[in-house]
């Protein structure tokens, strides 16, 4: 087969073929920065993800610049084709990431195996395209105007990666639409190079067929997406669901693990004894004879655990909204092992409702005990958790002289909130007395202690406590200057004023 | 057959075999009542007498709000010998509310500002409801906190996106957001009113406000001309009187007399530079209010009765009466009848209403179209969550309102309850319009108007009806509420007793119960009962 002339300089357009270089440039640092991106989020440890990204990515477009000397004829064609290939691989390269890290357990292999071969289909373009002109332009202005180009593409891209493209597109959409416009370029380089590619008619169709391809991907960018990306860990994530009402990740990290709600950390491993001893036991302080126990929201069985410490409880009424929540605390293994399988005893049932509704539609024998734990009321549907008419719920549910236990956000970072919600407790005709101490990963952090009659602080714990002693369950209930009573609003469900004052106080702590 | 005939049935089923394509909507629904057919057969007239009369105290014609708040008078002043008759299978007209395996639902109107203390018939009802918790210690009624609107109450869908509140702040400008406070001001100055005997020249029943001619002299003039003798030309303060219009009367600025246009404002004002009041709703709407007063009539309420026709005799008024429900016909022979229906209808029934009372024809009804729509879960939500009322700013319709909100239900299942008014000038021709509807025609209108803030809906939707309401609510035009013959409409005609909403030219809950009570205490004095009024 006769192949078409390697050079006709005179109908070839240079400045234009130099414009490629700025817009292949450009491509190249996006893959490179959306797969740095994306591990740092999944795998956390941005400086190593980042720099063995990068590390692989320019070896590999080393790899790519020496294969390119055994590339001899059809350049051009050849030119054309690597442009596919880069916009099909680099293009679903944050798509095919994220299905491994949701589908396989080979998310490493997949995230530097990728980055290989884009980094080597990239590494092979500069070489391929200089060639082409390296008939047409003196070599010095050659290598001038592609290496200047190809670096002004590299900064193109890094400035508008975080400001414009992240934020605007996520990473899906972005290494899509770069992915098009590398398609893109190849269909333009078709015109570009016409004098040396002979028919172009099939290879055009091929351009536009993979353009095609990747303008699906991005109608229907939303389906690859998980919701995680627009999330920050520190940390390797090990467990991941979205379910109906909440995204659950787990990650691992320095010893311990977290699990976040909607990207809320709602404990660590290293830490949770502190916070779940001081939610359950100064209640059994002053009530150490209860038998039935309400539980609202705890779905991690982190607060079942220590009540299951108390020989007096018959049974425990957990009410989480969240099978999926329930369901790993149960079966994923590390969060067994933290609570000790507590759900799985047989003095524990389990219901999966909303904690208001619940309260609000059925009715039974009363409790002596009720533990609220629920996420802070970021949200109405949190807020409404909050509010006097809750309370006033829940009291129909307790004997006279039950005691209520409720956890409600830092003193200290949102000390209006905090005292919001003691002073709705009172409204709806509880006796409150607010108690605090210090969660390492939370910060300070508060709760209520209540019942319908009055009590004494308590100064007795259940002996043989990591945290809690006799003495740090009395402490826990002075206040210090900063943290202590502001005058608030109550929170109802016709104002929800809980929800504002919340959002307000946290926003100046991130 | 003929071969003709044979070829035109042929040609006729492959048609039809065509038309078996896809249907339109991935779910179904029906047309619900009211019952057009039934209540448009009294038009025929001639109904012979039934067999026999029976003799009642009282009989109250129509089981809407006035009716029933009538009977519930009447029972608690000691009358027992009385029946409320209503035409429908359920009682409450436009306060009729239903119930699926979702929970329950209103089927038009679904809220009550908070009553202040003068009104004492609201809170005596909401008192017997357990609704009412006590007094606070300025004196102004406590409610309990379910039945309160529960937070966030309403959002506005505006520029692709849900904003919080009904007022668009988004883009105003400051001379919007002038004349916004200018508009507020002049209603601080109406909420501050009081005539030379103390009278408030708005408030809630109207029988409490002023006659004093400067306050009923802004009945003169529609509520668009009142706003431009005062320069109020803002858009975005323009669309929220007009959509305030819509959504209380069924009428546009331009139909609505300034007098119903600012009693919407100031007759909710607690109290001059005040917030209004706030709402008080259930998952069913005003049907929660339906449901007690049902109760408390019990065997007393006889729906799908229809009175044919009411007859002053010297002895009596004989009420002759169509049973639907055991298809036969019906006869009471009352000392007093409260005749709790639509002017339209008393016109065609009452002997010599028609001739002796001509003012009956100025009042005006609008139509309304009510769809229930059965979610089997939430549409996505990324901007402003979902709130109890939401308001499609672009739109012919009102919104909808979120059946589970009050039942504080955030997940799963839901019923939103779609509102649209047919606010044209012209109401026989936008009745017409309605009636010509069928139910793929309406679920197109409703789809089509939720599509750009829910394109997800569709997929969602489980059931949708439908209630087309010919008759919904009395229309404020300018120059009707403060017309002396169209006031004198409330007085008896013989022993014949009025309550209606349309009395008071405004569709409220409070007015119809007003009228109801009026009308129960005029019948209970003419028969020696007279004692405290409970209004």
């Amino acid at each position: 087969m006769p192949e078409p002339p390697e050079q006709t300089p005179s109908t070839l357009k240079a400045p234009l073929l130099f414009i490629s270089v700025l817009l292949i440039a450009s491509c190249g640092l996006i893959y490179e920065l959306v797969a740095g991106t994306l591990s740092s989020y999944l795998l956390g440890d941005s400086v190593m993800q980042f720099s063995t990204v990068i590390g692989v990515y320019l070896s590999a477009m080393g790899l790519g610049s020496y294969l390119s000397k055994f590339l001899q004829r059809g350049l051009a064609r050849r030119f054309v084709d690597l442009e596919l290939a880069v916009a099909l691989v680099g293009g679903f390269s944050a798509p095919i990431l994220f299905q491994a890290f949701a589908h396989t357990h080979a998310f490493r292999v997949v995230l530097y195996g990728v980055v290989a071969v884009v980094g080597t289909l990239v590494g092979l373009e500069i070489p391929i395209l200089m060639r082409i002109l390296k008939d047409q332009v003196r070599f010095k202005d050659l290598i001038a105007g592609v290496l200047t180009l190809d670096y002004m593409g590299a900064l193109f891209a890094s400035i508008l990666f975080p400001l414009l493209f992240m934020p605007k597109l996520g990473l899906v959409r972005t290494s899509l639409l770069f992915g098009l416009l590398n398609a893109a370029v190849g269909l333009w380089s078709t015109r570009l190079l016409q004098s040396q590619l002979g028919p172009t008619r099939m290879i055009r169709l091929r351009c536009l067929a993979v353009m095609a391809i990747l303008a699906l991907g991005l109608a229907f960018a939303g389906k690859f997406t998980l919701a995680l990306e627009e999330e920050v860990f520190a940390d390797e994530i090990v467990y991941a669901k979205d379910s109906p009402y909440q995204r659950i990740v787990l990650t691992r990290g320095r010893g311990s693990f977290q699990l976040f709600l909607n990207g809320n950390l709602q404990f660590s491993s290293a830490d949770e004894y502190r916070y779940h001893e001081a939610l359950v036991h100064p209640a059994f302080a002053v009530k150490p004879d209860a038998k039935r126990v309400l539980i609202c929201g705890g779905g991690d069985g982190l607060a079942v655990r220590e009540v299951l410490k108390h020989p007096s409880v018959q049974e425990i009424v957990l009410v989480d909204l969240d099978p999926a929540m329930t369901d790993m605390a149960r079966f994923q293994p590390m969060v067994r092992q933290l609570n000790g399988a507590s759900l799985e005893d047989p003095r524990v049932k389990v219901v999966n409702a909303d904690a208001m509704v619940w309260l609000q539609e059925t009715s039974g024998p009363p409790f002596d005990l009720a533990l609220v734990d629920f996420p802070d009321p970021n949200t109405y549907a949190l807020g409404k958790l909050y509010t006097s008419r809750f309370y006033r719920l829940l009291q129909r549910r307790l004997t006279d002289d039950a005691m209520i236990a409720v956890q409600s956000t830092s003193p200290l970072m949102a000390r209006q909130s905090f005292w919001c919600i003691a002073a709705t407790m009172e409204a709806a005709g509880l006796k409150v007395k607010p108690y605090h101490l210090a969660v390492p990963s939370f910060g300070v952090w508060g709760f209520a202690l209540a019942s319908k009659r009055d009590f004494a602080i308590p100064t007795q714990v259940l002996p043989g406590l990591r945290h809690l002693s006799d003495e740090a369950t009395a402490a826990m209930f002075a206040f210090p200057k900063d943290m202590d009573r502001v005058p608030t609003e109550v929170n109802r469900l016709d104002n929800q004023v809980l929800v504002h004052l919340y959002t307000r106080e946290w926003r100046r702590w991130s | 057959m003929k071969r003709r005939d044979f070829l035109a049935a042929g040609a006729l089923s492959a048609a039809s075999l065509a038309c078996r394509r896809k249907p339109e909507f991935p779910f179904q629904g029906e047309l619900v009542g009211p019952d057009l057919a039934l209540g448009h057969w009294l038009r025929g007239g001639a109904f012979p007498d039934p067999e026999r009369f029976e003799p009642i105290s009282v009989l109250v014609v129509g089981g809407g709000v006035a009716g029933l708040s009538a009977g519930w008078r009447l029972a608690g002043g000691g009358v027992d010998d009385f029946r409320v008759l209503e035409l429908e299978v359920e009682p409450g007209g436009t306060s009729r509310s239903g119930r699926n395996h979702v929970g329950a639902f209103p089927w038009a109107a679904h809220y009550l500002p908070v009553p202040d203390r003068g009104n004492h018939a609201v809170l005596h009802l909401l008192d017997e409801c357990g609704m009412l918790e006590g007094f606070d210690a300025k004196g102004e009624p406590v409610f309990a906190e379910e039945a309160t609107v529960r937070a966030p109450e309403e959002r506005i869908w505006a520029y692709g996106q849900w904003w919080e509140g009904l007022y668009l702040r988004a883009g105003a400008s400051t001379e919007d957001e002038r004349q916004y406070h200018a508009f507020f001001r002049e209603v601080d100055h109406w909420a501050a009113f009081r005539d030379a005997k103390g009278r408030p020249a708005f408030s809630i029943p109207r029988s409490r406000c002023s006659d004093a001619p400067e306050a009923t002299a802004l009945d003169g003039l529609s509520f668009a001309a009142w706003l431009d003798q005062r320069g109020l030309t803002s858009p975005r303060l323009r669309w929220l009187l007009d959509y305030a219009c819509r959504d209380d009367y069924g009428a546009r600025l331009e139909t609505t007399s300034a007098w119903a246009g600012l009693f919407y404002f100031a007759a909710r004002k607690q109290g001059p530079g005040e917030d209004s009041r706030p709402l008080l709703t259930w998952p069913e709407g005003n049907g929660f209010l339906v449901n007690h007063l049902r109760r408390a009539l019990g065997e007393r309420l006889r729906c799908g009765v229809m009175a044919t026709a009411i007859r002053e005799e010297k002895d009596g008024i004989l009420v002759t009466a169509w049973d639907h429900l055991n298809q036969r016909r019906v006869g009471w022979k009352a000392k007093h009848v409260i005749f709790a229906g639509p002017q339209h209808v008393a016109r065609h029934v009452i002997e010599g209403f028609a001739a002796a009372r001509p003012a009956s024809t100025r009042i005006r009804n609008a139509p309304w179209m009510v769809a229930n729509l059965t979610l089997r879960g939430r549409p996505k939500e990324p901007t402003f969550p979902l709130a109890w009322d939401n308001v499609l700013r672009d739109s012919e319709a009102l919104g909808y309102v979120v059946a589970t909100h009050q039942s504080l239900k955030d997940h799963g299942p839901t019923v939103l309850t779609w509102y649209r008014p047919f606010s044209g000038t012209d109401c026989d021709g936008e009745r017409a319009r309605l009636r010509a509807l069928d139910w793929p025609a309406c679920a197109r209108l409703v789809m089509e108007d939720l599509r750009p803030a829910h394109p997800d809906l569709e997929g969602l939707v489980a059931r949708l009806d439908v209630m087309r309401w010919g008759h919904a609510m009395v229309r404020p035009e300018p120059g009707l509420l403060w017309n002396p013959d169209v006031l004198a409409l409330a007085r008896p005609f013989g022993n014949i007793h009025f309550a209606h909403t349309e009395l008071s030219g405004l569709a409220l809950f409070e007015e119809a119960q007003d009228h109801g009570l009026r009308a129960a205490e005029e019948a209970l004095a003419a028969s020696g009962r007279r004692g405290q009024s409970w209004r």
